[in-house]
């Protein structure tokens, strides 16, 4: 009685005709195949990754002794023998790199967003940064060899570093950028309201306040540099023995990855599997620091 | 207002007056100007951000002085010849840039469909928990240094090639002629595939970046006209988004012509130019890397320099106008940290 006229009533869907039911079932179906396509893209992504870090564990960790941190690599047909003379060239090719890239990038990232922001010159300088990021790091190998390893006739530590800071100063001077763009301008007016000069502003209001991003970026710059093996190919050159001297050819962790996993013998594909987990396992480390540094670091201030 | 009463009081007692003074004006008045301190510190800002043009002209320079020879002796018939001996000092650079392009975008065949799927998963798809490390885990990938990736794909993905997937490929499209001849595992394949894996993570991070920059009512409009979700996502994402997305391929593109080491560990290393995809081949940074340091005789040098400067200027375009498509896209968009 009462029901009646409800069921009178057209149900949502009536308006359509059976053709338009069939053509919205084809696009239901079309968007789950999609959904699905994506899904099985991303398994596809990850994979590879668990697969690479699994066989670094899986060999790596077999090869790894005190050996390999304390002993410098064995002659051929002899086992044993480490790495530690690469892992401390490495970190000083590194330490030389920070010393000349950081401030240089940081002080370049200080004048795009404090002095030169809006300017044609500021937009230039971001723009070639950007492209610098881009250029292959063997180019900037070749480049320091002829201006460099060329002039003084010997490949030296103190090229590997050169190149290796040449890579670091565009992604530092874009995240320092990016992250004193991020300090309220408020903060910077107070500063100068109370008669700070500009430059002690910059250092010390601006500078401080985005410095756990700043710090991030410097990190990451660092992680990336840290596997780099073509711009050392023809600078840092390599070496078997212990070295400390800046003008010498120098031992760095990935040549000498490199140059074990392309040789012909089984104890030394054994150290490129250890010396590639102790490179990642550094790599790694300070990448996901950033990450957790970053995620409380970054700073909320409204403008 | 009371002058006088202050003037007087500054004749009787100085000192009285650097008490009413504020803090602030009292350091002020002592400090005196910062003209030429801020000044200062604006030109060291100012030169070491000029340092990055300087670096950008002394690399073309250096590449440009030390290859002059080849320049000069070769022309640019340097880039269409297919001779390379070193022994009677012939040099040519074909086989290599055939080897660079051809890996180049086979890798891009192979990673912009799957860094596609991935950015519109973790953009659109994605339930909210897991979004976080499913991006950390795609971001760790190119956080792994290239002679790691070179390592595991001659040990792993090498023998994979030649035992399982080469067979499989050359039994199911060998008619095509792109998968004959001797299958080594190593070549130009297996080196495509090591770099689409080595390019995925830029290309699918910055999609990603440019699908969040997307508005959302575009989204709510296309849902609200009765779109499903994934017309939702070509209609009001995809289509709004295009121009930032080719320019993140692009940029893949100029990371891949550029990658090294991966590439030379599992490319063969010679220089011919073959249809099949498992012959060996080389490319432009491979055959730097190999011979530079044995390269004898100055022509031999300054050829490989130039062959430097060739991919200097080419990644320098290619980024180029990648960037300036990807800023047409994102220039409103908040600044990320990573």
């Amino acid at each position: 009685m009462s029901t009646q006229p409800l069921s009178n009533q057209p149900r949502p869907m009536d308006f359509e005709s059976k053709s338009m039911r069939s053509n919205r079932a084809r696009r239901t179906a079309t968007n789950y195949f999609v959904s699905g396509l994506c899904i099985l893209a991303t398994v596809l992504v990850i994979l590879p990754l668990l697969a690479i870090l699994f066989y670094l564990i899986y060999k790596g960790a077999s090869s790894l002794n005190l050996a390999f941190f304390t002993h410098i690599p064995a002659p051929v047909g002899e086992t044993g023998g480490g790495m530690a003379n690469s892992i401390i060239g490495s970190g000083i090719i590194l330490f030389l790199a920070s010393l000349m890239g950081i401030p240089i990038g940081i002080a370049a990232g200080v004048y795009l967003a404090e002095f030169g922001r809006g300017t044609t010159l500021a937009n230039a300088v971001r723009f070639t940064a950007d492209v610098l990021n881009g250029v292959p790091s063997i180019v900037m190998g070749i480049s320091i060899y002829s201006l460099i390893v060329i002039q003084q006739k010997h490949f030296s530590a103190l090229a590997g570093g050169v190149a290796l800071a040449i890579m670091m100063v565009p992604t530092i001077t874009r995240t320092t950028e990016e992250m004193l763009a991020t300090v309220p301008h408020a903060i910077r007016e107070a500063a100068l309201g109370l008669g700070v000069p500009k430059w002690r502003t910059a250092i010390s209001i601006s500078l401080r306040t985005a410095s756990p991003g700043i710090i991030t970026g410097c990190m990451l710059a660092f992680a990336r540099v840290a596997g780099e093996t073509a711009p050392l190919l023809f600078t840092a050159f390599g070496n078997q023995f212990w070295s400390f001297k800046l003008s010498e050819p120098i031992a760095a962790l990935p040549l000498q990855i490199y140059v074990y996993a392309i040789s012909p013998y089984d104890e030394w594909h054994r150290l490129a599997w250890a010396g590639s987990l102790v490179l990642i396992v550094l790599i790694m480390v300070s990448v996901t620091l950033v990450r957790i540094f970053a995620n409380r670091g970054v700073l909320k201030g409204g403008s | 207002m009371s002058n006088p009463p202050a003037a007087s009081a500054a004749d009787v007692a100085p000192a009285v007056v650097g008490t009413t003074l504020s803090p602030i004006r009292d350091y002020l008045a002592k400090r005196g100007s910062g003209r030429l301190a801020d000044n200062s510190f604006a030109a060291v800002m100012l030169i070491c951000a000029c340092s990055i043009f300087a670096i950008v002209l002394f690399i073309f320079g250096i590449l440009v002085v030390h290859s002059r020879l080849s320049l000069v002796q070769f022309g640019w018939k340097f880039f269409t010849r297919q001779a390379w001996d070193p022994v009677s000092g012939d040099f040519g650079a074909l086989p290599f840039i055939y080897g660079t392009l051809a890996t180049s975008l086979l890798a891009l065949c192979m990673a912009v469909p799957l860094a596609l799927g991935v950015a519109i998963f973790l953009t659109e798809l994605c339930p909210r928990p897991l979004r976080a490390p499913i991006s950390f885990l795609t971001e760790l990938l190119a956080a792994i240094p290239s002679v790691v990736y070179g390592l595991w794909a001659v040990f792993v993905l090498v023998p994979l090639m030649r035992d399982v997937i080469g067979p499989f490929l050359s039994k199911i499209l060998g008619w095509t002629g792109f998968f004959e001849g001797p299958n080594f595992g190593v070549g130009l394949l297996t080196a495509s595939m090591i770099l689409a894996v080595m390019i995925l993570p830029i290309i699918s991070s910055l999609t990603r970046d440019i699908m969040t920059a997307v508005p959302n009512s575009q989204r709510e409009a296309a849902l609200a006209l009765g779109a499903t979700r994934w017309e939702m996502i070509r209609i009001g994402v995809l289509r709004n988004s295009r121009i930032g997305i080719v320019g993140a391929v692009m940029l893949g593109l100029g990371r891949a012509l550029g990658e090294t080491m991966a590439v030379t560990m599992v490319i063969g290393n010679h220089p011919d130019i073959s249809k099949s995809l498992f012959a060996p081949g080389y490319t432009l940074a491979s055959v730097i890397a190999n011979e530079f340091s044995e390269a004898t005789g100055d022509l031999y040098l300054s050829a490989l320099i130039e062959i430097g400067l060739a991919l200097f200027l080419v990644t320098i375009v290619v980024n180029a106008i990648a960037r300036l498509m990807v800023w047409a896209v994102t220039r409103n968009a908040p600044a990320r940290v990573i």
